[in-house]
């Protein structure tokens, strides 16, 4: 898993940051707004859009063909975001997300990337053995089902569209998003039923 | 890197990633895995150019460059996988170089 930050790393930083509003590059409130809105960003917004995407047939297309302009849709502002791909799963096709360069990440709708995500262990094993690493998150692939692995090392970001669990007909959009974890939407995990919802 | 020759790959071309190395020859910033050098792969799709972050890192004037989604076949890349498995990756350009026939590579 990452280390915390190092004192020196901070220091760092803060010289930096120093540096960059001397020469006037950047503001406080540039840098205050821009944390506000990746505090304001979560998983939530990837879930409402995957749970929209299940109801809906024409917005799941219009989704699936662009990201970004479904995110603003839900209301969420990328004016400075990267484009946002979406990745469709399929009965025979599951996506697993990673960024081995750095911890590329669709902050714009998932919020910020969780530990394990910018880990060297996460960044190294998702492609050289993604099989074994999703067995490690208790992911079971069905046989037969082909595994992609999206490098996301340039200019977009990637979320995963997962299939629509069985057991969940009827549901409204909020019971489907909150099947929909930050997890499922890197593709690490898949949506699950709970046992008591699906009993009924 | 040379100057960008656009070959305008379109979905479904075969391209080879150069195996080149320029972190050997001194400082750069490439967003090419070193796991993809010198691999085959298929175009995906086309994902539009956006500023060449080669020269982005350096604060140089960065042209836009064409950026690909290509997919390679996860066995024989990495030894782990199943027949089907794949991999998914944004390459620019200037990194790919055409691959007129479907290679079989060694596993």
């Amino acid at each position: 898993m990452s280390a915390p930050a190092r004192p020196e790393s901070l220091a760092l930083l803060e010289r930096l940051v120093t540096a960059l509003k001397a020469k006037g590059l950047v503001s406080e409130e540039e840098i205050a707004a821009r944390q506000a809105s990746t505090d304001r960003a979560s998983p939530e917004i990837g879930a409402r859009m995957v749970a929209r995407a299940w109801l809906d047939p024409a917005w799941r297309k219009s989704m699936v063909a662009n990201g970004a302009a479904a995110a603003e849709q839900m209301g969420v502002s990328m004016a400075g975001a990267p484009p946002l791909g979406i990745l469709e799963d399929t009965p025979t096709l599951h996506h697993l997300v990673v960024c081995t360069l750095c911890s590329c990440y669709p902050r714009a709708v998932l919020g910020y990337p969780p530990h394990w995500y910018k880990s060297f262990e996460y960044r190294s094993r998702a492609v050289r053995e993604p099989r074994a690493v999703l067995a490690e998150w208790g992911t079971t692939i069905a046989p037969g089902v082909q595994l992609r692995v999206i490098d996301s090392t340039a200019d977009y970001r990637w979320m995963v569209l997962p299939l629509r669990p069985a057991g969940t007909e009827g549901w409204d959009e909020a019971q489907l998003a909150a099947l929909v974890t930050r997890d499922v939407l890197v593709g690490v995990a898949l949506p699950r039923v709970p046992m008591a919802a699906a009993a009924e | 890197m040379s100057p960008a020759f656009s070959h305008g790959f379109a979905p479904g071309d075969r391209v080879r990633v150069k195996d080149d190395w320029p972190e050997a020859r001194g400082r750069c910033h490439i967003r090419t895995p070193h796991y993809l050098r010198g691999r085959h792969g298929r175009v995906e799709r086309v994902l539009g150019s956006f500023p060449n972050p080669e020269d982005l890192a350096f604060g140089r004037p960065a042209p836009a460059r064409p950026l690909y989604h290509v997919l390679f076949d996860q066995p024989p890349i990495w030894s782990e996988g199943e027949a089907g498995d794949s991999l998914l990756v944004e390459i620019f350009e200037h990194w790919l170089e055409p691959a007129p026939k479907p290679v079989k590579e060694a596993a």
